[in-house]
């Protein structure tokens, strides 16, 4: 039984339409990713989900108490610049029936208690925000865009944390518009556009819809006409001495049996991305 | 439950520290009226010489502490308060708070409690020092004193909460609070005493909260009962600000 259903959610402010029809369901214990671009309703919906806006229509489910089993990180919320990260916790597993030891969770997020919010960097902000989602011990995080404006390395700390939270049993709302980050996080990942969900399916099962291609690409001075005529190969596209051949899941076992060696170099193969699957998706991509 | 509590006590106490954190708060709500008193009283004879215009009274032993009662309580009202729930409000954090189990009407009672604390404390201690100092009276009619003090502080909370409720940002409250408290200030007396303003002015002051605070604190201050007029003036005041923090405050 779904942990979260989401049923033909409408959210409308005046004129503007920001969720036309959004329905989902969440599984308990997964990562289940939003996806989309700025704007296409991302937020709006886990905020709905979250029950910090009323849905203009629609159904919204939630199998836990909003409040007490449900931990919300929000973008653009910030703490007093001279609260302490310590006492930030501990301020908010007061709010809470249940909470998890602040102390605990504070050696997981790794950061020092006695610091300042306005002191933390921009991925200790991040764990802290984190954190206090998780104090009062939750069944579901809700987590709006935790890694934007992170850097590369702070990203990855970050996605570890969250990877821990799954093995805590946690259900995950995850929303962003980094494929990077669904497809290292995401067991099922849901993709938004202009308000509506286009697909929902695996990271795979996205990439799989997309038409999964492989793609070879190399140089070369002598002929390729031959490759066209192979059973393994779909598209030749030559640019000067530059030569993209498309096909199935063989086509560069195919390619390299078939050239004549030393004439080929710069040889490399790539397969659809989930970068790739969101642009036919949607026909735009997600940065 | 305790976190659904509408003063929850580590709210309370987190927001304490905070504030003894920012000490311009504290010099501005306790420390300067309680140095004005004492500095002013001591250095001007005349403020420790019995005036004709307050009735063969001497200036320190009822309008001073008055005054600065009041502008202790202006402060604290319009500067502070509103400064700090509008920077919680435009940062997101009573929006974060709000997907806790804790309420952020909780964020506003403690910070309501928390500064009417600073004001009371304020006036304690320039009634205390004023006494040892300056030899000033203790108030006479102490529970006529509390119910103004408590009655001034409430119309001043709820314009200042009405203030909090409309600015859009932190900018606009600080300027806005400045702009409606200095005017305040003057119509209260502190700068020219009612008993020397032209009728007119006098008039318009009895009307404002300033004017009916400050008059009714020197009236109880000096022993005398306060007048209905600021009485009602001041509840009108405090009607119309809470009325409109009501109706107009937004959490996010």
């Amino acid at each position: 039984m779904p942990i979260i259903t989401v049923e033909n959610l409408h959210k409308r402010y005046g004129d503007k339409v920001a969720v036309a029809d959004v329905s989902f369901s969440v599984e308990q214990g997964e990562i289940f990713g939003i996806v989309g671009r700025n704007g296409a309703g991302k937020t709006t919906t886990v905020e709905c989900v979250a029950g910090l806006r009323t849905p203009t229509s629609g159904k919204i489910k939630v199998a836990a108490d909003l409040k007490q089993q449900v931990g919300v990180q929000l973008q653009d919320c910030s703490l007093p610049d001279k609260l302490r990260v310590g006492e930030a916790l501990d301020l908010y597993a007061s709010f809470y029936a249940n909470p998890v030891s602040p102390a605990a969770l504070l050696e997981e997020v790794g950061l020092d208690p006695r610091q300042a919010f306005a002191k933390l960097s921009g991925g200790q902000r991040q764990r802290l925000s984190i954190a206090l989602a998780l104090v009062g011990n939750p069944t579901i995080a809700i987590l709006d865009e935790l890694t934007t404006g992170l850097d590369p390395q702070a990203r990855r700390e970050t996605w570890g944390l969250i990877e821990r939270i799954k093995e805590r049993g946690v259900t995950v709302l995850l929303v962003t518009h980094f494929m990077e980050e669904v497809e290292r996080l995401c067991d099922r990942v849901a993709i938004i556009s202009d308000g509506a969900v286009l697909a929902v399916d695996t990271p795979a099962g996205l990439i799989a819809r997309a038409g999964s291609s492989d793609r070879v690409i190399f140089r070369t001075s002598g002929s390729v006409a031959k490759l066209s005529t192979l059973p393994e190969v779909t598209s030749v596209v030559v640019e000067g001495d530059l030569v993209t051949v498309t096909g199935d899941a063989n086509v560069l076992h195919a390619v390299v049996l078939t050239l004549p060696a030393g004439q080929v170099s710069e040889l490399r193969s790539e397969r659809t991305t989930l970068d790739d699957a969101f642009l036919s998706l949607t026909g735009h991509s997600a940065t | 439950m305790a976190s659904t509590a509408l003063f929850p006590a580590r709210l309370a106490v987190t927001e304490f520290k905070l504030y003894l954190r920012e000490p311009l708060a504290a010099f501005f709500g306790i420390v300067l009226p309680l140095a004005l008193l004492l500095i002013l009283g001591a250095a001007i004879p005349d403020f420790r010489k019995p005036a004709a215009d307050l009735g063969g009274a001497r200036p320190v032993d009822a309008h001073l502490p008055g005054m600065m009662i009041l502008l202790s309580v202006l402060t604290v009202a319009f500067s502070v308060l509103p400064a700090v729930l509008v920077l919680y409000r435009e940062r997101g954090v009573l929006r974060r708070m709000s997907t806790t189990p804790m309420r952020p009407i909780s964020m506003l009672t403690v910070q309501l409690v928390l500064n009417a604390a600073v004001a009371a404390l304020a006036t304690v201690l320039m009634l205390v020092f004023g006494h040892l100092i300056l030899d000033v009276p203790y108030p006479p009619m102490p529970l006529a004193f509390i119910g103004v003090f408590l009655l001034g502080a409430v119309t001043m909370f709820g314009i200042g909460l009405a203030l909090a409720a409309v600015a859009p940002n932190s900018r606009v409250v600080q300027g806005v609070g400045a702009g409606v408290m200095f005017p305040l200030l003057f119509l209260g007396g502190v700068w020219l005493p009612r008993p020397l303003m032209p009728d007119w002015l006098r008039t318009v002051s009895d009307y404002s909260p300033a004017g009916a605070f400050g008059q009714a604190l020197t009236d109880v201050l000096a022993n005398r009962s306060p007048s209905l007029l600021h009485l009602v003036v001041m509840a009108a005041w405090a009607t119309l600000g809470i009325a409109a923090a009501t109706r107009w405050f937004r959490w996010e």
